[in-house]
């Protein structure tokens, strides 16, 4: 396969939401065939240029799937699957990226405050935001403040998401806020919340810098922000 | 064409009666069959039981003959086991066609009752009188008397709602120029120009029959055509309840059996009136009405398609008029899905009727009471099923609407499940790749399903706000539907419909 098949064919799978070969896209019948982390590998071993495949094969296409999704073509599940090809692209490159210029939008700490089990608005947040380029440190669930806090600072995180599900436990963010106060770091990181009982209202309550309703507002509001 | 029907949903049928209770039910209809026997009104149809063994005798009414018959159990028995246990409804279309198998639990959801009334919706504007500047959108309705216009629009909406099966003509024609002699002509041609899915509806004249048949004949491409893709066919409620035969529905049966076309011997007893309330008798007497029914078809001709056609209905206790969406309801049309599979006859029956005089929550609770319940006994062919309302008195296409919607979620609730042992290796195969994943998510895995049609829609009239709009998004949908062409028959069937079919109103070429 020749540079510009494979990058178009890298680009096609991206928008079919195929990481591995034995997974199916959004077309019927392309279950067995290379999919994004075989052709990355081939990518890289060809030798082509890292800046390339990440702005031809990757950033045009989840402004593709984006638009697929905004006009109702798309659900979720079909965007999380071209984000996860991304990520895993991203990974593949790894060091190529830094070598090529192409820097990260930044490190983004993610974690679902403590006492909270509920994670799935989480990790579909870190998927997308390591296909939107963001490199995401997940520290999962159950987080207490003070892990987070440190998290933050031996990271030098920009950005930091927080998360909760219960009424109860939504409360642990402003514990994290305050924290980060009191361990100076606060005008360091952006903090943005999200979960359900939590709103733009609470977010400004807590002295958090954004709401995110869900992950795709997250991008969105990260976008807005300039980043 | 052979493999061509409507898929339908198949379901594992919900069963109240027990074998011993059917056995029970069955001897107590061949009972009052044989010992009571029937009241008949047709002398030709008393003949022809006569003449297969039935006992005759003649009694004087109000002054006039009626012809007592005594249906023995072999003769009844032996006539049901020669109906048809399988046949096609035809349809313009043949993909739309319908399978019907007594054995196969598939069901279909159709249109029914001829309403006098259509109801029309339009949404306005409503501003509170203590904050003028809170205004909520409502519903309107005016009612208007059922035309032809009315029934070619009924007949390309429901081309439109994709869980609808078949269709019978939900609105009466009432035109000044449709008169009792050309109502039969009219009424199906403004149908089947609107509509490629099955058409069936009653017979208003007899001497119109062979019209209408040569009319369905043209459509369907010929004689021999429209026998193998019956897209008409009738429904005859040839009993009065309690057991007493109609003298002018027989005889239309007599005509429609011999034309080769399917029939639904019908029969609508009301539990506290003219049935007992209770349902074992109320099954009994309904059990016992239809099998008389389909023995008279079967003696007429051998292998004569009919459906086992059971619409009980409860009366209200108040005013003794029909009450539909009530849990004894559900119960009677269960029990009779089930006696007709145990005869091995397709069902007829009902669902989807309430006391409701416009859209809203008291018809959709109704409603999904009994199109659920229904559905679930496994009965083939379920009508009444869209946009009544006041019972069976008036037809709205908004609530039409309203109830494709539902039916659709209902189809897709009673699927068979898929637990094949391919299911559920490849759901392992699954788990275990997702719990391998650093996120453990199995929304990208949910997507194979999604678009196999497997993960159903979310409503489709839902709001987001604090308000409920779901009539509002009806009219729309509804707006959205008409605006869509007509799928008129082509221009030289209609010429050949025209020159061939006497009384056909000049503007239905056009409707």
């Amino acid at each position: 396969m020749n540079e510009q098949e494979l990058i178009e064919k890298i680009a096609y799978n991206v928008i079919q939401g195929r990481v591995i070969a034995e997974d199916e896209g959004f077309d019927e019948g392309l279950e067995g065939q290379p999919a994004v982390t075989e052709l990355m590998e081939q990518a890289v071993e060809q030798n082509i240029d890292a800046k390339k495949l990440v702005m031809e094969c990757l950033t045009g296409s989840m402004e593709d799937v984006g638009e697929k999704y905004d006009k109702g073509i798309y659900l979720i599940p079909d965007m999380l699957a071209s984000a996860e090809c991304v990520g895993a692209a991203m990974d593949i490159l790894g060091p190529r990226l830094a070598k090529a210029g192409i820097e990260s939008k930044g490190r983004f700490v993610l974690a679902t405050v403590a006492g909270d089990l509920h994670d799935i608005g989480k990790n579909i947040v870190g998927i997308m935001l390591k296909g939107a380029g963001f490199e995401v440190i997940d520290l999962g669930n159950d987080v207490p403040a003070d892990r987070i806090v440190e998290e933050t600072r031996k990271n030098n995180a920009q950005f930091l998401g927080l998360s909760a599900l219960l009424t109860t436990t939504m409360r642990e963010m402003e514990k994290v806020v305050k924290a980060l106060q009191n361990e100076g770091i606060r005008d360091k990181v952006r903090v943005l919340i999200g979960g359900a009982p939590t709103s733009d209202k609470f977010a400004k309550q807590i002295g958090a810098d954004a709401y995110c309703r869900d992950a795709f507002h997250a991008v969105d509001v990260l976008r807005k922000m300039n980043i | 064409m052979r493999d061509l029907f409507r898929e339908g949903t198949i379901v594992k049928p919900y069963e109240r009666l027990s074998q011993e209770h059917i056995q029970r039910l069955h001897n107590a209809s061949l009972s009052i069959l044989n010992d009571l026997g029937i009241w008949c009104y047709n002398e030709r149809a008393a003949g022809l039981f006569g003449d297969h063994g039935a006992r005759v005798w003649e009694e004087i009414e109000h002054g006039q003959t009626v012809w007592r018959v005594s249906l023995p159990a072999g003769l009844v028995e032996e006539a049901v086991k020669k109906a048809p246990s399988r046949f096609f409804l035809g349809a313009r279309n043949p993909k739309n066609r319908l399978l019907l198998d007594s054995q196969i639990p598939r069901i279909y959801f159709g249109t029914g009752s001829e309403t006098n009334t259509w109801i029309e919706t339009a949404m306005e504007q409503f501003v509170s009188t203590g904050l003028h500047d809170v205004a909520i959108q409502a519903p309107c309705f005016t009612e208007l008397r059922g035309n032809t216009k009315l029934l070619g629009r009924a007949a390309q909406l429901c081309e439109n709602l994709e869980n609808l099966d078949f269709f019978i003509r939900p609105v009466n024609i009432q035109d000044p120029d449709v008169t009792e002699d050309n109502h039969d002509v009219n009424k199906f041609f403004a149908s089947l120009n609107n509509i490629t899915k099955h058409v069936q509806a009653g017979l208003t004249r007899l001497d119109r029959l062979d019209d209408v048949v040569r009319m369905a004949e043209i459509i369907a491409g010929g004689k021999k055509a429209l026998r193998e893709n019956p897209i008409i066919s009738f429904i005859a409620c040839v009993f009065k309840s309690p057991l007493q035969f109609v003298r002018d529905t027989a005889d239309k049966v007599f005509a429609i059996v011999k034309a080769g076309l399917p029939l639904v011997i019908s029969s609508s007893p009301q539990g506290g009136s003219s049935a007992p309330i209770q349902e074992a008798g109320m099954v009994a007497q309904i059990n016992a009405e239809i099998l008389a029914g389909i023995t008279f078809t079967q003696l007429i001709r051998e292998g004569a398609p009919v459906l086992y056609g059971s619409v009980p209905v409860r009366a209200r206790m108040d005013d003794l008029h029909d009450f539909y969406g009530c849990p004894e309801f559900n119960q009677y049309n269960i029990d009779c899905a089930q006696m007709a599979r145990f005869y091995k006859v397709p069902c007829y029956s009902t669902a989807g009727v309430g006391d409701a005089k416009v859209p809203g929550m008291q018809a959709l609770f109704e409603k999904l009471f009994t199109h659920l319940y229904v559905a679930m006994s496994g009965a083939q062919y379920i009508h009444y099923a869209f946009g009544l309302l006041d019972r069976t008195n008036s037809f709205c296409p908004v609530q039409a609407v309203l109830d494709d919607e539902q039916i659709g979620k209902i189809k897709h609730c009673l699927r068979m499940p898929k637990v094949s042992q391919t299911d559920v290796d490849d759901a392992v195969k699954m788990i275990a790749k997702v719990m391998g994943s650093s996120h453990r998510l199995f929304a990208r895995h949910a997507r194979k399903a999604i678009h196999a049609g497997d993960v159903s829609k979310p409503y489709r009239f839902e709001a987001r706000g604090m308000s409920d709009r779901v009539i509002e998004y009806a009219v729309t949908r509804l707006a959205e539907i008409e605006s869509r062409p007509a799928p008129h028959l082509s221009a030289d069937v209609l010429d050949k419909v025209y020159a061939e079919i006497p009384g056909l109103l000049p503007r239905l070429r056009r409707e």
